[in-house]
């Protein structure tokens, strides 16, 4: 059913249509939505039979999710940024012992100094916790992923976090197709968990495992993963047949045909890039756009095969390795490799700055020209660094940064004290 | 008196079993047929307190939800020592996440085992004084606050007894640890303020909260049975002496348990809803220095270099407990 | 398991293969160590055996272990200075096991149960001679015949019992009680002949075809000595009057009785005075805590009106009247004259200075050894000449019936084997289960049982008998405060205590088997065992 919807609702609605079992949250902007109308489901009996724990900290919301899982219940929880840095360790762990656990993370920049707004630092940070990690480019693809994440998850065995851009989708009212209970239901079969607590068939989870077994238990991981490969764009299949869409799967290109220079992104930012597109290709440019909807695993043959065709590439990333560049992109050009692609990083929308097509429009241009530096910041204010970065010089003690900043920019009239 | 011994001649309900009792009236532990939860060949040290107490509870438990249990277990020496890969210990479902989140993972547990139905299985979580009243404290206070339905068993030890014998705050003032050293002007650990995690649990209301030792097997089976009995939040506290962590004699693990109630220094109580209902009363009082003497980690309090007056302050500490939770009878508090 | 996750997901109890009894450096091990009751019977009564019967409340089983070393346990329950309870570990803890007592309810329960001896062993056609029906004669045969050999008593007196018929009074041995255990002797086959006085033995024994004999003829000559007295003075000898209560004519001794001696013929002739309405002084030498009586009795003698005058000795005896001689005692502690005399009102002196063998049965035997007017015997209890035996009163050693019933048990049992013609080995001896052996803290705290006592009025005026028994309840609650010293009763602590469930419980009555595969040798189970009955035994490794 078409609804006008916020995107936290939808996804909320998708997730109960899912039947999740035990729901754990604990609130952090801009997740706190889907938690709540979860919550408020819950309470009204619309969803039931089903537990939902507000619990007193990410930590404990991933651990009350382990257990749960672990009992042979589908479990959910969500969360964001530092909520996801919080619960990191059980992050790890629920993904060690291969907990089908769906999350929705909704995709935020991690403090400090503290943010709310929209990047994908927080899920990134976890790239290598062993969960899958799919990211939604749209409202409607945010819920087809969560019923897809569900049946992903329990048929391997392995958790998965559904990533959404914090705010811009979370909190954007747009049409969404609702499914309803039956299509889900010829979906997504109960939960029949690979092994469950049960005093019927006592077994002990969670050993402690030395060098002679370790690696190989860890390779079994990836091996899930691999096997994830395959099994993402089947059940994308599926859905398209039971549903009529065309939702998930590995990656997506647009108009790649002929591109000689593709812009590579995820999330909610490859609308903005599509449309940025579709000018540069009326005025003849031959640019093209490939959007990663598994981050993890990492489709490395089908991000190559659809860049081997082209000359160049920009990777479009809302995340920073510090120190080193791109985080998606050096994945990309890991599959690439061997090819003599040439390959920019984009760095852009840290902490939720906004990404114009104005700024986008430049940046392709100037990447069709390769005119642009490996690692690219994309509307930096070169001015505000500079100067920290000659105060810094100058100055042992040179006062906070960010304060100096909002001073340099006008914003505050206290921190310049330092300067 | 928190059980009601038997009123019986020879051992009474002191000892494990008691051949002249009738079966209702025997110990799990005296039972041929008890579970074993633990199995033989658990790698824990000779004489280990907590393998014991942790057999002696959750035996208790198995028996009286008639073997329908799940553990939920932190990490830590109970851990590490029953599930090293290839071989589990473990009789019962049982699963092991992380050093911090033994509660939190039982409440998911439960809230599972809600949802489909299972009524009839119940959960217990087990950790260390580490896992329980430090890095577990506050998974440990949501569970209790929430009211979940688990029975939290902590096996205190009084330190960090699998990396080494670090101090935890459940480490006495002026014990040896690797991380207090009996070294400068006050050796040992610290006089703080310590750290009552029953009172805490206490503090938050829920229906039961005991404290336990492995030197009264009778008390502490009776308290795990009537804390499965009841729903809800539950947390039994147990102290277990560690001998390689207090340098103490293997064999005298039992015997430091002993003592440590019988000095008043670990006070034997159980609460309900907030409040003590009934203590486990000092039967022959034994002053604080028969209690230290035996374990190394108390060694600088005497000898050459002597400290009596930290002696005499853990005699005082002991004296307030006894004082505080009435640990003594009135006659014999007089005579 | 193959479907579950590698590594991480383990099968249960699965740890059993890892054998952690390669850790030990010591192994415990089960062993019974001596009771320090058993180890001071001189009966050699299983004591602690027993009392894990009465414990359950099997008290024809305690009976029944009991009477395979005592077959008098109503009369032991009754007369027995029990020194098992002065070396009772209990003692240490509150008050000694009042195993006495339990004993005597044992007795009783048999008697008033009509419980009878296991039937003897098949006739093996030896037959031995006993002479002498007091309790060492009585205990020989009772042995002997369960043993399956003939046996024939011949006795002297009119009736069976000895000392504890004609010596020990009534009110302290109800004869019915004597009867019904000497019947139950006779009944295993024992031949009685009474009034049969053995004149000479080896005489007997030829007569009569018997391989061997045992001599328990006791001491009944009691001794005198050197009073001046006038011809009318009444001075009697304290066995013979003890001897003639029993009779039809009760001693003729007047109102004021001056008995002579501090032991406890002493008290118990005083007693019987006080009893048949006589006023007894005793008169003796030394102090109360130097008089060979046992000190229950002259407490029992003081409450019941006897009275006792302390460091005298007679000087003189005439009709009515004799004069004692104040004494003190010397840095020696021996009573010395101090020439201060008094007149005491006597109408009779009891002479109560002990006792001397009568011989005159040995006349002529050879190989014999006589000392200080008793019979030597070797460990075995054989005289000098070959195939006699001889015990109790007549040779060497503490006379008491306790004794005289452990003399009777150990000749019975070397007699056995000299007519087997084998050497009797006694099993070795247990190392004893000292208090310091024990973990006294698992035992409740109880205090001893107090047996009831007669009224005084008829303490003092009739020969009931003075102390009660126990009932089933607190005899039940007396035998359950016996600490099981150094053997196994069960009490399952090993088996709780092991951290490592090395312990196997292998069902009532079948005690535990330690897992050496399993055993870490950590010492709990020792340290924890109220009893002390596992010892840590280091391994050579
Ligand atoms: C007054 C008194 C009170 C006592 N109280 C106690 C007491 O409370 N507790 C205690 O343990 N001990 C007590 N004793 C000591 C105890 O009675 C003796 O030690 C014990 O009876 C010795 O046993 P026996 O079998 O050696 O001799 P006896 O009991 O003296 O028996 C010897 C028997 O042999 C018979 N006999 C003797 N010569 C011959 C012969 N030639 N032919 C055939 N038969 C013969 C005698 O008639 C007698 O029946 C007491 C003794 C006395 C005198
Ligand atoms: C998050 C985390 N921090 C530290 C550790 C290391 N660690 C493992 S067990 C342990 C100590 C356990 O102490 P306690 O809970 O008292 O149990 P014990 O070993 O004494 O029985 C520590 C510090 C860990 N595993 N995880
Ligand atoms: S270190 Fe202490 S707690 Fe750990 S296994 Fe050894 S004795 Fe047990
Ligand atoms: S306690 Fe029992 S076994 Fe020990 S000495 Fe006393 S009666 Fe004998
Ligand atoms: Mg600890």
């Amino acid at each position: 059913m078409l609804k006008q919807i916020e995107g936290s609702k939808a996804v909320a609605e998708a997730i109960a249509l899912c039947r999740p079992e035990v729901i754990c949250a604990y609130p952090i902007s801009p997740q706190t939505h889907i938690v709540e109308a979860l919550g408020e489901m819950v309470k009204s009996e619309e969803l039931a039979p089903c537990e939902f724990i507000n619990v007193e900290s990410e930590f404990a919301a991933m651990s009350v999710a382990i257990g749960s899982s672990a009992a042979g219940a589908r479990s959910y929880t969500a969360t964001a940024s530092q909520g996801l840095l919080f619960m990191v360790e059980a992050v790890y762990n629920a993904a060690g012992l291969g907990l089908p656990i769906v999350m929705t993370v909704a995709n935020r920049a991690i403090g400090a100094p503290i943010n709310i707004w929209n990047d994908h630092s927080d899920s990134l940070s976890q790239r290598d916790s062993g969960w899958m990690q799919l990211f939604a480019e749209t409202n409607q693809e945010a819920v087809d992923l969560h019923i897809q994440a569900f049946k992903l998850a329990e048929e391997l065995s392995m958790p998965i976090m559904v990533c959404m851009d914090g705010f811009i989708l979370t909190h954007a009212f747009e049409r969404v197709d609702i499914p309803t209970q039956e299509q889900v239901d010829g979906y997504l079969p109960p939960f029949d968990p690979r092994q469950s607590l049960d005093p019927k068939e006592p077994i002990s989870i969670g050993a402690m495992v030395g060098p002679e077994a370790f690696m190989e238990v860890k390779y079994l991981a990836h091996a899930k993963q691999m096997q994830a490969l395959e099994l993402i764009p089947q059940l994308a299949a599926e859905f398209k047949q039971q549903f009529g869409r065309d939702s998930g799967g590995l990656v997506r290109t647009y108009r790649a045909d002929d591109a000689e220079t593709m812009i590579v992104a995820m999330g909610s930012v490859l609308g903005t890039v599509k449309d940025t597109v579709d000018e540069l290709r009326e005025q003849g440019h031959k640019i093209g756009v490939l959007g990663i909807i598994s981050y993890r695993p990492f489709p490395l043959q089908e991000v190559r095969a659809a860049l081997v065709n082209c000359k160049r590439f920009v990777v479009l990333e809302k995340s920073l390795a510090v120190g080193m560049g791109g985080i998606v992109a050096t994945d990309v050009r890991m599959a690439v490799s061997g090819t003599g692609l040439k390959g920019f990083t984009a760095i852009a929308g840290l902490g939720g700055r906004n990404i114009t097509k104005a700024s986008l429009h430049k940046l392709f241009l100037e990447a069709e020209q390769e005119k642009l530096e490996p690692v690219t910041f994309l509307d930096l204010d070169w001015d505000v660094v500079n100067k920290q970065l000659e105060r810094e010089k100058q100055n042992r003690h040179s006062g906070p940064i960010a304060e100096n900043i909002l001073y340099d920019k006008g914003m505050s009239t206290s921190a310049a004290k330092f300067g | 008196m928190s059980f009601q011994p038997v009123k019986f001649y020879q051992t009474g309900t002191y000892t494990v079993g008691n051949r002249l009792l009738g079966p209702d009236e025997r110990s799990v532990q005296s039972g041929e047929l008890r579970s074993n939860s633990i199995n033989s060949g658990h790698r824990a040290c000779q004489g280990c307190g907590e393998a014991l107490g942790a057999r002696y509870a959750i035996d208790a438990a198995m028996a009286e939800s008639n073997n329908q249990l799940i553990a939920v277990n932190a990490t830590g020496c109970l851990e590490v020592f029953s599930t090293p890969y290839p071989e589990s210990s473990w009789q019962l479902p049982w699963i092991h996440s992380l050093f911090g989140n033994a509660a939190a993972v039982a409440t998911g547990v439960a809230a599972a085992l809600k949802v489909k139905g299972k009524t009839e299985v119940r959960v217990v979580a087990q950790g260390g004084d580490g896992g329980t009243t430090d890095i577990g404290f506050g998974c440990l206070s949501g569970m209790f606050e929430r009211n979940d339905d688990v029975l939290y068993i902590c096996y205190d030890n009084e330190a960090y007894m699998n990396t080494g014998v670090q101090r935890s705050s459940a480490t006495p003032p002026t014990a040896r640890t690797a991380t207090t050293m009996p070294v400068g002007k006050e050796p040992g650990n610290v006089f703080g303020q310590g750290k009552n995690v029953p009172e805490i649990a206490m503090a938050h209301g829920i229906p039961y909260v005991a404290t336990a030792t492995v030197a009264d097997l009778r008390d502490l089976e009776y308290k795990v049975r009537k804390a499965m009995k009841m729903h809800g939040a539950r947390y039994i506290h147990i102290f277990v002496p560690c001998p390689l962590g207090w340098g103490s004699a293997s064999h005298d693990t039992i015997k430091l348990a002993r003592l440590a109630k019988e000095t008043g220094t670990f006070p034997v109580f159980e609460a309900e809803h907030g409040e003590v209902t009934s203590v486990l009363k000092i039967r022959k009082k034994q002053p604080i220095e028969e209690y230290l003497k035996p374990q190394k980690r108390f060694a600088h309090l005497f000898g050459k270099h002597a400290h009596p007056e930290m002696v005499e302050h853990l005699q005082a500490i002991a004296d307030r407990n006894i004082r505080k939770y009435g640990l003594l009878d009135e006659e014999k508090a007089h005579g | 398991m193959a479907n579950k996750p590698f590594a991480i997901t383990l099968k249960p109890g699965t740890s059993l293969a890892n054998l952690t009894g390669s850790w030990r450096s010591a192994r415990p091990v089960y062993l019974n160590r001596l009771p320090p009751c058993n180890n001071a019977c001189p009966a050699g009564e299983n004591i602690q055996g027993w009392l894990f019967h009465a414990e359950s409340g099997d008290y024809e089983q305690a009976w029944r272990v009991l009477v395979r070393d005592n077959p008098l346990p109503a009369v032991m329950g009754r007369v027995c200075y029990h020194p098992c309870e002065t070396s009772c570990n209990r003692g240490q803890l509150d008050e000694a096991v009042g195993i006495n007592s339990v004993e005597r309810f044992l007795g009783d329960e048999a008697n008033k149960r009509g419980w009878k001896f296991d039937a003897p062993a098949a006739a093996t056609g030896k037959k031995v001679l006993v002479v002498g029906a007091g309790p060492s004669g009585l205990s020989a045969a009772y042995h002997l015949a369960r043993m399956g050999h003939q046996v024939e008593i011949q006795e002297a007196g009119p009736l069976a019992g000895g000392m504890m018929r004609f010596g020990i009074p009534k009110y302290r041995l109800p004869r019915e009680v004597l009867d019904a255990e000497v019947q139950r002797i006779l009944d295993l086959g024992v031949t009685l002949k009474l009034n049969t006085k053995v004149e000479h033995i080896e005489q007997s024994m030829k007569d009569g075809g018997f391989d061997a004999a045992f001599l328990a003829v006791g001491a009944h000559i009691g001794k005198r000595a050197m009073i001046p007295a006038g011809d009318a003075a009444h001075i009697v000898d304290a066995v013979s009057v003890l001897r003639s209560m029993e009779g039809e004519d009760k001693p003729m001794l007047g109102r004021k009785v001056v008995v002579y001696g501090g032991g406890n013929t002493a008290i118990d002739v005083a007693r019987s005075v006080k009893r048949m309405g006589g006023e007894p002084i005793i008169v003796y030498r030394r102090t109360r805590d130097r008089a060979p009586a046992h000190d229950f009795e002259i407490e029992e003698a003081l409450q019941e009106g006897v009275l006792i005058k302390w460091l005298s000795t007679i000087k003189q005896a005439e009709v009515g009247e004799i004069t004692v001689e104040k004494m003190e005692l010397d840095e020696k502690g021996f009573p010395q004259p101090t020439g201060e005399f008094e007149k005491l009102e006597a109408d009779s002196v009891v002479l109560a200075l002990g006792q001397d063998v009568d011989l005159s049965l040995l006349e002529g035997v050879s190989g014999l050894e006589i000392k200080d007017g008793t019979v030597q015997v070797a460990p075995n209890m054989m005289t000098g000449h070959d195939g006699i035996f001889a015990g109790g009163d007549m040779v060497p050693s503490e006379r008491t019936v306790t004794v005289g019933v452990g003399h009777g048990k150990k000749a019975a049992r070397n007699i056995d084997a000299w007519l087997r013609d084998i050497t009797y080995a006694p099993e070795p001896k247990h190392e004893i289960a000292t208090f310091d052996k024990l973990n006294p803290w698992y035992y409740s705290d109880a205090d001893k049982t107090v047996r009831p006592m007669l009224d005084m009025i008829r303490r003092q005026t009739s020969f009931d008998e003075v102390q009660g028994g126990l009932d089933e309840t607190n005899a039940l609650f007396e035998a359950r405060r016996c600490l099981s010293c150094g053997n196994c009763f069960e009490c399952d602590n090993c088996y709780g205590v092991c951290p490592d469930n090395a312990v196997i419980k292998l069902g009532p009555g079948k005690g535990f088997e330690f897992n050496y595969d399993y055993c870490k040798g950590c010492g709990i189970c020792e340290a924890e065992c109220p009893c002390g009955s596992i010892k840590m035994v280091p391994e050579d490794i």
